[in-house]
This record gives structure tokens, C-alpha cells and sequence, in this order.
């Protein structure tokens, strides 16, 4: 079963949504701007004032592998992991659920899964266009 | 501008054997490692007056002066960012003497990192923190645990985007198996690939890495000494001169899981490096006799021929298969076997056999080799005689 999301001070508003089926970035307070991972501070205006933005959940594969050997701590069998560019511009690290191996260019779209301790975390399902 | 009395030089080298259970403590391996690079200069340890290491190395600063009976640090920094950074080391160190800050100046870099903890292996209880190379909390969950993955994953981009094959990475194997199998200090010492061996070992990250495109794991230890070139001409050996140095760590970009930021096809950080260090050193990477390029996987060697301005963006497939990286072509890449044939010691075993290639003392001797190139990726260092 899939191990938990390791859970810090600067991150946890992430991983809280995703309990929520809720697929959120960082945003500055004072100047919007959007960022993924999180940070304590706003690298642009300095600001340390956060909210977070809820996206459309669509993105595209840029790049994909799968963890062979040793095989992916934690799960039945090792899955698809993803790179996904998001529709915001932004880049995630996450998987794809899906029988046939990912294609670099698929649309994908935001789903949750359970983890072993019961939390939730952000996989991609393939948008049928 | 340092005159030429002050300038940085590297007079001594020193290594334990690279194996898979050194058996003894990685402070042990530090410190037979620094003896070694001291007797090889012929510098009394006493004398060493600051030192660097990575950030990630376990033997702290005040046990390495308990071995080794160093009177007084003036100056102690360590480096970030993993083995991308060990050619960062040589910066600081020419910084540390050319300054006036330091007179013999220590790099080391001691481990046991296959028969203490695995590089290769899943580390859950790794901070989720970038932890110098990797924010382990937005890949773990996801079944990217390991360098490999998180390597294959950040050059998938460009592999894609240029149709590099299996077999292309296979060819860069093969060419680091050759040198090794004809080192006696290399792992890999009289065991060369063929491109079939490579295409049959097995999967370690699909569709990208297998088993013969990862560097080795491996236990050991790596020290150089510094000093100016006014100190120099008194030790044992011919004084290396570092001609440049420079790193080059850039916003948002990770090391190994290097994701964030930039288009995934060029490495702007190694890119900077090469023209800061083709300023600072008069020459270009690409006219240097030797390479001595990173290499825990195989499509780093690409990305760092192409970074490092030795071709155009995309060339460097058809740059190896002309054969430019063979001994006897016009970027001998890694005689010594490189971190794949010879050892992983972080990279750092690459800056020694840099060391011997400018001394013409290495195995796999390149004929009157003057320059050298050490890359890491985001570091370049040129040294000469």
C-alpha cells in the first residue's frame, strides 16, 4: 500500500486539501503568484503571507518512469510516476493510474488516492479527448 | 588579479582502495585517504590549515584534525548539493590559498555508501527536506524513491525530444567499461561491456536506466591538497595548476530531482560554468586534452557535453558515435574508468585521475595531455601543467 505523504510545517495545507479531494497550490497573498513546492516565503515579493489556490487539475506528461529495481517502496507493484505540467504552468511529481504505459504528450487529469495511514494524495488519470 | 606566486596548484592526491566492505570506519577511510594525499605531497598534516567537504559527508571537521593532528583550522566551509557539486570543492579551495587565507588547503570526501547505507536504495526515513540533492517529500509518496528514478525522470524531456535510444546510453557504458577494464585500480579492472551486455542487464528505472547506465555503489575515500604555487615548488610532486573554477547553483533548479524549473533540454547552470571558466582560464572546456565528466548515469554524459559546450544542443548522441569520447579521440572521456569503471566515490575519484592525467602518471595515460576538464554539472574546473 501506498506510504503516506511526509508532512511539514511549510506543506501540510497541501496534503490537508488532498484529504478533502481538493488539488491546491501555494499563492501569495500579495502579489498571486503560484508555487509548487511550497515555500515559506514568496521568492518574488518576500511576502510570507500564503493562501492556497485550487486548480483545474489538468495537465500534460512531460516525462515518465517506472522504479524497476529495487521496486517502489511501500506499493504492490511499482506504478507509473509522472511528471506533469500543469494547466498554471506549474510541474508535479505523481503517478499514473492506468494499465498501458504513459505516453509523454497524454492529458491527464486529477484524482485521489488512500495511503496506508489513511491520508490522500493527488494521482492522474488519462483525459479520453 | 592573483600574480603568479599566489596561484592555486594541486600537489597532492590520496585514496584508499575502492571496494564494497572497506571494513573499517568512514573516518578511518577519511583519514588513510588524507595521509596519503600528504605523503603524495610531501606535506606535513600538521600543517593543514582549512578544509572542504560535501555537506552530506559524516566525518565532521574536529575528528578529521583528531586523526590527523592538524595544529589549527582558519577556514572550514562544506558544499551542497551532492556529487553535482564535487568539482565545487576545487572553487573553494583555490578561493581558501589564493586569498592568503589558507597555506595547504584539504578536500576529502570519505564513505561507505555500499556496505554501511545504499545510495540505490529506498531511504524512508530520509529528510523530507531537499536534504542537499532531493525533496524526498513530493517524489516518495509517489514511487520515485531512488536516484535513478529521479535522474531518468528529470532527462525523460530530453531524451524524448532528441530519439535517444537504450542503445545510444549503451555506447556510453561501453566506452567507461573500456578504460576501466585497463586500470588496475578500477572495480571493473579487466571486465569490459560489450553493447549487448548493456542491452540485456536488467531494468532499473523503465524506460530510461538499466543496471550497466548506473554508476557504481561503493565504499572509500578521496583527498587533494592545495596550496600556492610559491609553496608548491617545494613539494614532492609537479604542481598542478587550477587554471579555473567556477559553480554555478541556479533558482529553482534541484540536483538529481531537477523538475521545477527550465525546459528540461539545456543546463543553463553548466552552460554559465563554461563560459565563466573558458574566461577565467583562457581556454574552453571543449580544447582541454582529458574529460573527466560526472557520471552516475549515462544520459549526464550527454547533458554535460552539451552544457559544457563541447557540442551544440542535441549533438552529443552523434558526438559519442563519431567517436570524439574513445582514449584516442578528441575528448578522451574519463581514463580512468569514471564512476561507473572505476568507483563511486561522489565524483571525487574523477579529480584525482585529472590530477594523474596532468602529472602522466595515470594507467590509461593520454599522450601529452596539458589540460584537463572536471565536470559536475553545476561545477567546472580546469586544471593544467
Amino acid at each position: 500500500m501506498r506510504p503516506d505523504p511526509i508532512k511539514r510545517i511549510d506543506t501540510a495545507f497541501f496534503w490537508e486539501a488532498c484529504e478533502q479531494r481538493k488539488f491546491v497550490v501555494q499563492k501569495c497573498e500579495p502579489c498571486n503568484t503560484l508555487w509548487h513546492p511550497p515555500r515559506p516565503m514568496c521568492p518574488k515579493c518576500h511576502s510570507i503571507e500564503k493562501t492556497h489556490q485550487r486548480l483545474t487539475g489538468r495537465g500534460v506528461v512531460i516525462s515518465w518512469v517506472k522504479q524497476v529495481r529495487p521496486a517502489s517502496y511501500g506499493f504492490e507493484s511499482s506504478p507509473f510516476v509522472i511528471l506533469v505540467e500543469l494547466d498554471e504552468g506549474l510541474r508535479i511529481v505523481s503517478n499514473l493510474i492506468s494499465v498501458s504505459v504513459p505516453v509523454i504528450g497524454d492529458i491527464v487529469e486529477v484524482d485521489f488516492e488512500r495511503t496506508i495511514g489513511g491520508k490522500s494524495v493527488p494521482i492522474f488519470k488519462r483525459v479520453v479527448v | 588579479m592573483v600574480s603568479s606566486f599566489q596561484k592555486a596548484c594541486i600537489v597532492g592526491i590520496g585514496q584508499t582502495e575502492f571496494s564494497k566492505a572497506s571494513g573499517r570506519s568512514e573516518q578511518q577511510l577519511a583519514a588513510e585517504a588524507i595521509l596519503a594525499a600528504c605523503f603524495d605531497a610531501g606535506i606535513d598534516p600538521a600543517s593543514i590549515d582549512g578544509m572542504t567537504t560535501f555537506s552530506l559527508d559524516h566525518s565532521d571537521e574536529v575528528d578529521v584534525m583528531r586523526s590527523l593532528g592538524c595544529e589549527e583550522i582558519k577556514y572550514t566551509t562544506r558544499l551542497p548539493q551532492g556529487g553535482a557539486a564535487s568539482v565545487s570543492t576545487i572553487v573553494h579551495a583555490k578561493n581558501a590559498v589564493e586569498s592568503g587565507i589558507c597555506d595547504t588547503f584539504l578536500i576529502f570526501r570519505a564513505m561507505n555508501e555500499r556496505s554501511q547505507y545504499r545510495f540505490g536504495q529506498p531511504h524512508h526515513s530520509m529528510s523530507p527536506d531537499a536534504h542537499s540533492s532531493t525533496f524526498m517529500e513530493w517524489c516518495f509518496p509517489f514511487g520515485a524513491q531512488t536516484p535513478a528514478s529521479w535522474e531518468a525522470l528529470s532527462c525523460g524531456p530530453y531524451l524524448h525530444k532528441y530519439g535517444i535510444t537504450s542503445e545510444d546510453l549503451g555506447r556510453i557504458a561501453v566506452t567507461f567499461r573500456k578504460a576501466a577494464s585497463t586500470n588496475p585500480n578500477a572495480w571493473f579492472y579487466k571486465k569490459p561491456i560489450t553493447l549487448e551486455d548493456h542491452q540485456s542487464s536488467r531494468w532499473i528505472v523503465e524506460p530510461t536506466l538499466r543496471l550497466l547506465d548506473c554508476c557504481q555503489e561503493s565504499d572509500g575515500g578521496v583527498a587533494i591538497i592545495i596550496t600556492r604555487a610559491d609553496k608548491a615548488k617545494d613539494c614532492k610532486q609537479t604542481p598542478v595548476q587550477i587554471l579555473g573554477a567556477e559553480y554555478s547553483m541556479l533558482f529553482n533548479h534541484e540536483i538529481i530531482s531537477d523538475f521545477y524549473q527550465g525546459d528540461l533540454i539545456r543546463t543553463e547552470n553548466s552552460e554559465i560554468v563554461a563560459d565563466r571558466l573558458t574566461a577565467s582560464a583562457g581556454i574552453a572546456p571543449k580544447d582541454t586534452d582529458v574529460a573527466m565528466i560526472y557520471d552516475n548515469f549515462t544520459p549526464q554524459v550527454l547533458r554535460q557535453l552539451e552544457g559544457f559546450k563541447y557540442c551544440g544542443i542535441g549533438e552529443a548522441n552523434d558526438y559519442i558515435k563519431d567517436g570524439n569520447l574513445e582514449l584516442d579521440g578528441k575528448t578522451p572521456l574519463s581514463p580512468n574508468g569514471g564512476l561507473m569503471g572505476e568507483g563511486y566515490i561522489h565524483g571525487m575519484n574523477n579529480i584525482t585521475e585529472g590530477v594523474r592525467q596532468m602529472r602522466g602518471s595515470a594507467a590509461n595515460q593520454i599522450k601529452n595531455a596539458k589540460t584537463a576538464m572536471l565536470a559536475s554539472g553545476v561545477a567546472g574546473a580546469i586544471i593544467g601543467v
